[in-house]
């Protein structure tokens, strides 16, 4: 009996951190995905490309916690020049050239990582954290800790920008009624670029918190970014704190699942919760209509 | 004047002609042998080893310095005239289809006289398909798939042990730990990617498991994409075996490796199918974390205790290879031609019944081979009967050969030392 609680209490510590680390790389998509309303399919490749910075640094002496700013900084920027390049043309076109478009940015990027990083499995140097914690016969990695951490803060930081600034209030102005709020001076173009840029910001403080423990290679990004679509899905569109809820309950189905039914099958329940949420509530649990 | 020198041009140019009318009647025509590859995708870099290691078989078998292995340094083919045998290179882009394609080209318009490829178990799989279609026989030395030699084909030979070859390693490694330590290893527990080389793998080390009575006490499938493996890992650490075996690529044998610690999931040996175990960033990215995981590998340099023209071969791979040094993949490239050269030099013809009648004839003792087989011979269904793997140890973050004993420097270690004590 206590061994079955031990397991049950291990499992659910390990849910609750597998779904904060989710959140982490989901966060970022909520912004452009929800207040935007663009899809960036290479959402995954932008983690992928964050990874491959903050491994970088780490060459350079820099472990990657320290590296995070930096990483964050030079993100922010890449999502600038993307938008400026790409995804402000695209939003020009029919609402199916984003897809389009941005599914090419991740094949290209895809490639061009092949190309220039072969497809090696790398990690970052002067790892901090790689110590256990154990609690109660409960055992969790530090690094998982502290991705979990990082997720609460990056989702309060922007939870507070968006809420409580006045570009915040543009941004969800511009979520809510886009010609509405045109007509009430807030520029489009700036706010799109400055969300998409935000987003890319936290997508790669995101991939250097992950560098703590996982190594990057070109695919990466693919194992995430499936889970970010159905965190920010479930969770709920346009909603900063719905990506967090949507990622709990994503990582909790998931240990649940493959533990008690079969480990095989542990991502059916994810699927099934999503598909009941499309179907019963479209807009997600915590989205508006 | 013009005259005269176009005369002196045409006199030249019928010499240097019947010059080389002469050397061809001397020299016999070429032998073909066609070779798919995965020249492009992302078995490129692979690719480029193995095609650089068949092409140094060729050499040795059309040069005249002598090497301890089959049909090595007679100048070419004795029984047919000292003929020289040339590789012709078709790509497989990694793709079943386009294998089959490559197949076809080689045979048609290249009239290779046998194949020889092609890595990927996939493009194996439609390849030698074309080749039994043709009726030319079809060797393949690198892919391990464990059905490929059961499809009844008359046309297909296979030097490589097979990923149930390995299974029976396993066993045959654990039978020889418990009569020398009087250890008890009889729960086994199976974790494994479920893709194709992960299920073939964990079925093989099911079924011969069951057959030799170990308790297989859970088995665990996984994606191997996953991102996290907490649930895998609690069910691992319930069913509690004496011996954990895997076969992950290298991100799951990262996460599962740290899990493991993280939950002191101790068991008495870790055996792993090579793939990520083997990764260049396993023990760089672990440790001595990695310390005591054993994986199979297929060759291993040490082999020179058994054959001195291995180190000598891996010389000459490397002054080829920028450098790099032979390997289990390259090592059974360079044997496949060699068993081809000596067939068809033994068929005494470059007919396909010829050939194939003496690659079912094929005897070559295992000291003349650069692997750690028992010999080359094949069964009925093509598979070479003599092939085995060899068991390594992570010891002091270093793949050292372990088993079988004739071949191991170092004793392995095991039990392991449980995570709390290391």
């Amino acid at each position: 009996m206590e061994q079955t609680l031990t397991v049950f209490a291990q499992l659910l510590v390990a849910g609750v951190l597998t779904g904060l680390l989710f959140a982490l790389v989901a966060v970022g998509l909520t912004l452009v995905y929800g207040v935007m309303d663009v899809v960036n399919f290479a959402h995954g490749e932008f983690l992928m490309l964050a990874m491959y910075a903050s491994a970088g640094l780490s060459l350079l002496g820099l472990q990657p916690l320290l590296g995070l700013p930096v990483v964050a900084a030079a993100l922010f920027l890449f999502g600038l020049v993307v938008y400026r390049l790409v995804i402000g043309r695209l939003l020009q076109g029919p609402s199916e050239a984003t897809i389009f478009g941005t599914f090419g940015l991740l094949v290209l990027m895809q490639g061009l990582a092949q190309a220039l990083f072969t497809s090696d499995y790398r990690s970052a140097r002067h790892l901090p954290f790689q110590g256990t914690v154990h609690a109660g016969g409960i055992a969790v990695s530090q690094a998982s800790l502290v991705e979990a951490l990082g997720a609460l803060v990056l989702t309060g930081l922007l939870f507070a920008f968006v809420e409580y600034t006045e570009t915040g209030r543009a941004l969800r102005a511009l979520a809510e009624d886009r010609v509405a709020a045109t007509l009430m001076g807030i520029n489009v173009g700036r706010m799109n670029a400055l969300a998409f840029g935000l987003g890319s910001a936290c997508v790669g403080a995101a991939g250097a918190l992950l560098m703590l423990s996982y190594p990057v290679y070109p695919t990466v990004g693919a194992e995430f970014a499936l889970t970010a679509f159905i965190v920010v899905a479930l969770g709920g569109f346009g909603k900063i704190q719905g990506a967090l809820v949507g990622a709990l309950i994503v990582g909790l189905l998931e240990v649940f699942g493959g533990f008690y039914l079969a480990p095989q099958f542990k991502m059916v329940p994810v699927y099934v919760a999503f598909l009941v949420i499309v179907l019963v509530r479209p807009q997600g649990l915590m989205g508006r209509r | 004047m013009l005259r005269k020198s176009l005369a002196a041009c045409g006199l030249a140019l019928l010499i240097v002609a019947s010059g080389i009318g002469a050397t061809a009647a001397d020299q016999p025509p070429d032998i073909i042998i066609g070779s798919i590859l995965p020249l492009t995708g992302a078995g490129a870099q692979t690719a480029a080893g193995l095609r650089a290691a068949q092409q140094l078989a060729v050499d040795l078998v059309n040069g005249h310095v002598s090497y301890p292995l089959p049909m090595v340094g007679h100048s070419g083919l004795p029984h047919l005239g000292h003929a020289r045998i040339r590789i012709i290179f078709a790509d497989s882009q990694g793709k079943p289809d386009q294998a089959k394609t490559a197949a076809e080209q080689l045979i048609t318009q290249d009239h290779a006289v046998a194949l020889i490829g092609t890595y990927y178990s996939s493009t194996t799989a439609t390849a030698s398909q074309t080749a039994e279609r043709y009726g030319i026989p079809f060797l393949n030395p690198d892919s391990s798939g464990a059905l490929l030699h059961t499809r009844g084909l008359k046309w297909f030979f296979r030097t490589t042990p097979h990923d149930g070859t390995f299974a029976e390693n396993f066993y045959s490694f654990l039978g020889d730990i418990q009569r020398s330590k009087h250890l008890d290893l009889k729960r086994i527990a199976i974790v494994h990617e479920d893709g194709l080389f992960g299920t073939g793998a964990a079925d093989a080390e099911e079924s011969i498991g069951k057959s030799r009575g170990y308790d297989i006490v859970a088995r665990v499938p996984y994606t191997a994409t996953t991102s996290e493996v907490n649930a895998e890992v609690q069910k691992i650490k319930a069913a509690n075996p004496d011996v954990i075996m895997m076969a992950s690529y290298l991100p799951d044998a990262l996460l599962f490796m740290k899990a493991f610690k993280e939950q002191n999931v101790d068991a008495k040996a870790i055996l792993a199918q090579d793939a990520g175990f083997i990764d260049p960033g396993f023990v760089r990215t672990l440790g001595k974390d990695a310390n005591y995981i054993f994986t199979r590998e297929v060759f291993s340099l040490n082999i020179k205790q058994r054959n001195q023209g291995v180190p000598l071969i891996d010389q000459l791979f490397r002054a080829r290879f920028n450098g790099a040094p032979l390997d289990g993949n390259t090592s059974r490239d360079i044997m496949g031609v060699l068993v081809l050269a000596d067939a068809i030099d033994r068929a005494g013809s470059t007919k396909p019944d010829a050939i194939r009648e003496a690659l079912v004839k094929t005897n070559i003792p295992g000291n003349r081979t650069l692997m750690p087989w028992k010999n080359i011979r094949f069964d009925a269904q093509g598979q070479n009967t003599g092939g085995a793997g060899i068991i390594e140890q992570i010891q002091d973050e270093k793949y050292q050969t372990v088993w079988p004993a004739y071949l191991a420097p170092k004793k392995p270690i095991i039990p392991v030392p449980a995570w709390s004590k290391r």
